[in-house]
């Protein structure tokens, strides 16, 4: 069968053996970082029509069905559309700030979305703190919503900008305790251990199951990350920062055309990231299902033969199905409710959740 | 030629971007630019621990520096009013006590710079290779034994918020009183 570390050692080797070292590896990164936004693209159109049909199926509608069959290609329509419009520049606004603010929302979204592990051999960056490089370099899309807010001189903006920031820096608490809880458990940060740890054979000779069913705790840590991942992205219920009800667009407001397109791949791409990331630390990533027991063997060996990146692709959309699910479900949440459902429910557990897995791993 | 591999390239790409951004922030008028700037000299810094493969160091950077106290700082300023306009920077006195921090911090750098013993190429590249392991990191956080005193540092900081908090706490306690 042939893998895609095997085509990307090929080409690794055929550059090599052609070009001088240097030149090789320049185009090496050029073409990584060009599939990568290639796949960062179409898994934004992919995500814009499930939303679009989802939503409408929630709604008793039937959703886009004009362009192309289903209506399939209504995002690429609209994809065209929004490269067309006209980019508004607004008086008495910082100018620079204002053109900053977007690129850093997307840059946090895509440096993010570069750690994530497709499928087997198919990783882009792989730190031993990978973990905590995911956690840090997500505070890059934070200053892009603040500074977007604050640079668009508008009193909307800047509410929203403010809500966001401060749902942002207290979600973020949460969402670092149940994945570092994972982290006890799987003993280490880097995500290539974290998703060998959950396949394959263990010392025993049995099978390594995924981490939410190797501990009893690690379902309430994956719950709590689920609610903090989403409060993330800024989705319904946790949409504050641009409640059209009351703030029109929120930190985006004044943003048209590409720039708001910006805005809006990044906030689709977010939700992607955090269901990967789920998906990763607490399903296994790109590892099938397997059967911790004796009569399960060919089981196993059937689950096997699946592709990984099916696998990742397959989890990740599940969960994002659910994220989904969520949002068109649950009227939105007032920012006291919002606070206080972090710093007097979701902290606690986390942090009580931490202590018990550590106990858990001793034991 | 020799000095133009690409890692010096990148050095040099990285060490311009710090220089640029942080003279940008002392220089900007306006305190939110400054502060924008001020994070992109912080992200190019964590670069430069990149380049030296610290990756821990450079996640470090990037969470408490450019993810946590920027954004308080971002924070603290969008809460302040009428910001937009360029401020008059009133001298006179501050001229010279400037000019003597300039000195004394350039004349710090250089004794650092001129004191610190460079190792030959040879050993950096052994240096290089050696990955700091997260176990030692983290054995050395938790620690007791010689150099590893962070622990006690860290229950200063609990002890610090809780203080903190305390007196959030006695602040808002006399708005109650008052209904």
């Amino acid at each position: 069968m042939l893998t895609f570390s095997e085509i990307i050692s090929t080409i690794h080797e055929g550059l090599t053996d052609a070009l001088p070292g240097w030149l090789a590896t320049t185009i090496e990164y050029v073409i990584i970082g060009a599939a990568l936004l290639g796949l960062y693209c179409v898994l934004a159109l992919i995500l814009i029509l499930l939303e679009r049909k989802i939503c409408a199926r929630f709604q008793c509608r039937i959703g886009p069905n004009r362009v192309g069959p289903w209506g399939l290609l209504q995002s690429v329509a609209d994809m065209v559309k929004i490269l067309l419009k006209e980019i508004i520049s607004i008086k008495n606004t910082d100018n620079i700030l204002f053109k900053t603010a977007l690129f850093l929302a997307i840059a946090g979204s895509f440096c993010t979305f570069g750690a994530l592990q497709f499928g087997d051999g198919l990783a882009c960056i792989d730190f031993n703190v990978g973990v905590f490089y995911i956690l840090a370099i997500s505070s890059l899309g934070v200053v892009g919503i603040l500074l977007a807010g604050w640079s668009s001189n508008n009193k909307y903006t800047l509410i929203g900008a403010m809500r966001s920031g401060a749902q942002l820096i207290s979600y973020e608490l949460s969402a670092g305790l149940s994945i570092m809880t994972m982290v006890i458990l799987a003993g280490s940060l880097s995500i290539s251990d974290i998703i060998a740890g959950q396949g394959g054979m263990n010392a025993e000779g049995g099978y390594n199951t995924w981490y939410i069913f190797q501990a009893p705790t690690a379902i309430i840590a994956f719950i709590i990350y689920l609610i903090a991942g989403h409060a993330e992205t800024n989705r319904g219920p946790f949409d504050l920062p641009e409640a059209e009800s009351e703030l029109t667009a929120g930190y985006h407001t004044e943003y048209s055309g590409i720039q708001f397109g910006f805005f809006y791949l990044a906030e689709y791409l977010n939700m992607f990231i955090i269901a990967g990331i789920a998906a990763t630390v607490f399903l296994g990533g790109w590892q099938p299902l397997q059967i911790n027991a004796g009569w399960a063997s060919g089981f196993n060996e059937l689950m096997g033969q699946i592709p990984s990146w099916i696998w990742f692709m397959g989890k990740t959309f599940a969960l994002v199905l659910l994220s989904l699910w969520v949002r068109w479900t649950f009227p939105r949440l007032r920012i006291d409710q919002l606070l206080k459902l972090e710093w007097k429910i979701l902290m606690p557990i986390s942090i009580l959740n931490l202590l018990i897995m550590a106990v858990w791993v001793i034991i | 030629m020799e000095y133009l591999t690409a890692s010096n390239i990148i050095f040099f790409i990285l060490a311009a971007a710090i220089l640029l951004f942080g003279i940008l922030t002392v220089t900007s008028t306006k305190i939110l630019r400054a502060a924008t700037y001020l994070f992109f000299t912080l992200f190019s810094i964590a670069g430069l621990y990149l380049q030296l493969s610290y990756e821990f160091l450079a996640a470090v950077q990037l969470s408490v520096y450019a993810g946590g106290i920027v954004i308080l700082i971002v924070f603290a300023i969008l809460l302040i009013k009428g910001l937009g306009e360029d401020k008059e920077i009133n001298l006179g006195q501050r001229r010279i006590m400037g000019l003597v921090a300039a000195i004394v911090g350039s004349f710090t750098c250089a004794i650092t710079i001129i004191k610190f013993g460079f190792m030959p190429e040879y050993e950096i590249a052994t240096e290089m290779a050696k990955s700091v392991d997260m176990k030692l990191i983290g054995t050395t956080l938790m620690g007791t034994e010689k150099f590893e005193y962070l622990l006690p540092f860290e229950a200063a900081s609990i002890l610090l918020l809780a203080c903190i908090v305390g007196s959030i706490a006695i602040a808002t306690k006399s708005k109650e009183v008052n209904k």
